[in-house]
């Protein structure tokens, strides 16, 4: 943690603990080196998560969030990054290929891309879905009526 | 299901050529062959299939009997459980973590309430964590039952779904005797137990794993020197450690890769830190492995129930938490070792009565993952006990 501090002076914007769970909060533009060196240099060899949240009322509306395990030093850490609505994650399906579904999820659900994704599309929901279901501003029992129309033949779905 | 909603990907794909990112199956290797291959066969599997164990579509690009690549296209069961926790309160929302993995709905709500009770940092009492024991070791069983004689049926054998199905019914048995619900059901509450164990439970537990102990023994005489069986799943499947850990692969099938590795031995939760049991791993990586590992883990799961029964203590059963659970701001990711893997729950709050946001880290969702990897170059009929092996549940792969 000291090391990756002293690399990364300005990107790193706090390093803590919560119940007992440490969490790092990074610059977006280093999260791939911060990722990259954990697993490298710290034996974070096995990616638990990649999930986001979305803050509507905050500029940087998204949180990026990895959680990785070693299994060398039996811990947990969580990487976490803030984004706007326009901006894109970096992928770290070359750091661990276990990111490719989870990214597509995110992707599914919140509609953040992923730069260097290969192959970015949805995934529980239909291709040609309108909408990304868990950012808030969209309504539970919101969906597509055009698609539902189309597809499925009928009016609603509910 | 419909002509119209099987083909929606291909037209979504014809109608907008250039906005839909073509699949990764008609890239690669197919761009190579610029004229048709008569050996290339596209061939649809499921979502409405027997062995696909729900609504899983796999789409399998064939070059003869050899499968070339695979997609799974999942979704289908899609029913947005996280989106519905954010509009529940945190007690509302446990009966829900049920309907993921159906069938081990005790572990999914242990996970549940142990994440919960984390971020309000409450401790459920002794008592209550050794109820969630004995219960969750039970579904454990339960589940690779369930799992032991569907996956025998898909390559082949009948008998063994008969023999497990019925001695799975004792374990629900229990169950409904205890919270009145076989399959979903809702036993814990977060802050500890709301149901005191009946009277007898001990007792009953304990003929439960005298009777099923030697009933293992019958499941292994069926198939662990069975011909067809080794046959059949020997060598078929093959996934190295290292590659389920880029995977992000976990439990048995991690396990069978020789990686001796259980989040309840690495990171106790509940009252396992307090009792004795082993983690059984395998060296192969392949599907027979994976079944040695799971039968070897239902006689530890066996072992863990009959020491937890003995020691279980008198006291409370529930913790003191507030009527109105408000936990304070902050996030909290909470895993447990379920039947299938490592089942995650990472919640945020935002100080008021509902999460602001519940991510579920499904374990079969990600396992689903390494079909690809497991599936390259085996015969199509590999397909059907792969998949079967890594025990997938679709209401988990899809929430």
């Amino acid at each position: 943690m000291t090391r990756l501090k002293q690399r990364h002076v300005s990107g790193i914007h706090e390093a803590s603990t919560y119940l007992g769970q440490d969490y790092i909060v990074v610059e977006r533009t280093i999260a791939y080196d911060v990722l990259l060196a954990l697993r490298d240099e710290d034996e974070f060899d096995y990616l638990v998560d990649v999930t986001a949240v979305h803050y509507p009322q905050r500029e940087q509306q998204f949180d990026v969030v990895w959680i990785l395990y070693s299994f060398a030093r039996n811990q947990r850490i969580r990487v976490k990054t803030q984004i706007t609505e326009s901006e894109s994650a970096p992928s770290v399906v070359t750091i661990w290929s276990a990111a490719n579904w989870l990214e597509r999820e995110v992707f599914d659900m919140f509609g953040i891309t992923f730069d260097g994704h290969p192959d970015l599309r949805r995934i529980l929901l239909p291709e040609g879905w309108k909408g990304y279901p868990l950012r808030k501003d969209y309504g539970i029992i919101q969906q597509d009526q055009e698609w539902v129309k189309i597809n499925l033949g009928i009016e609603s779905g509910q | 299901m419909g002509k119209d909603q099987l083909g929606y990907r291909e037209r979504a794909m014809s109608d907008s050529p250039s906005t839909t990112p073509p699949s990764h199956l008609e890239l690669g290797e197919a761009a190579e062959h610029t004229f048709l291959d008569a050996n290339e066969l596209i061939l649809n599997m499921g979502p409405q299939h027997p062995s696909t164990h729900g609504v899983l579509r796999v789409i399998l690009k064939l070059d003869g009997e050899k499968v070339r690549g695979t997609e799974c296209v999942i979704g289908y069961l899609h029913r947005g459980v996280e989106k519905i926790a954010e509009h529940r309160t945190y007690t509302m929302f446990n009966p829900y973590v049920d309907r993921m993995d159906y069938v081990a709905a005790v572990s999914n709500g242990l996970g549940y309430c142990e994440a919960v009770e984390k971020l309000l940092n409450v401790e459920a009492p002794p008592r209550a964590r050794y109820i969630r024991v004995i219960l969750t070791e039970l579904n454990r069983l339960a589940s690779h039952m369930l799992w032991l004689g569907t996956h025998a049926l898909d390559i082949g054998a009948i008998t063994p779904l008969f023999y497990t199905f019925r001695d799975r019914e004792e374990i629900l048995k229990i169950f409904e005797k205890y919270c009145g619900a076989r399959l979903t059901t809702h036993a814990f509450r977060i802050g500890g137990c709301l149901y005191e164990t009946y009277e007898g439970f001990e007792r009953e537990v304990k003929k439960f794993v005298d009777f099923v102990t030697p009933k293992i023994d019958e499941y292994e005489e069926l198939l662990t020197t069975n011909r067809i069986w080794l046959e059949r799943t020997r060598g078929v499947g093959v996934i190295s450690g290292k590659d389920c850990i880029d995977l992000g692969v976990t439990g048995p099938v991690l396990r069978a890769s020789g990686i001796q590795w259980d989040i309840r031995k690495a990171m106790p939760y509940a009252a396992y830190s307090e009792l004795e049991f082993d983690i059984p791993i395998g060296t192969n990586g392949d599907t027979y492995d994976r079944y040695l590992v799971r039968i070897a883990e239902m006689r530890q799961s066996l072992r863990i129930v009959s020491q937890a029964v003995d020691r279980i203590p008198e006291g409370p059963i529930m913790a003191k938490i507030p009527k109105v659970m408000k936990p304070p701001v902050g996030e909290i990711y909470h895993s447990i070792e379920s039947p299938k893997g490592e089942l995650g729950y990472f919640i945020v709050s935002d100080g008021s009565t509902q999460p602001y946001r519940v991510r579920v880290r499904p374990p079969s969702f990600v396992n689903l993952q390494a079909l690809e990897k497991m599936v390259q170059g085996q015969m199509v009929a590999d397909v059907v006990a792969v998949i079967g092996t890594i025990d997938i549940v679709l209401g988990e792969v899809d929430r």
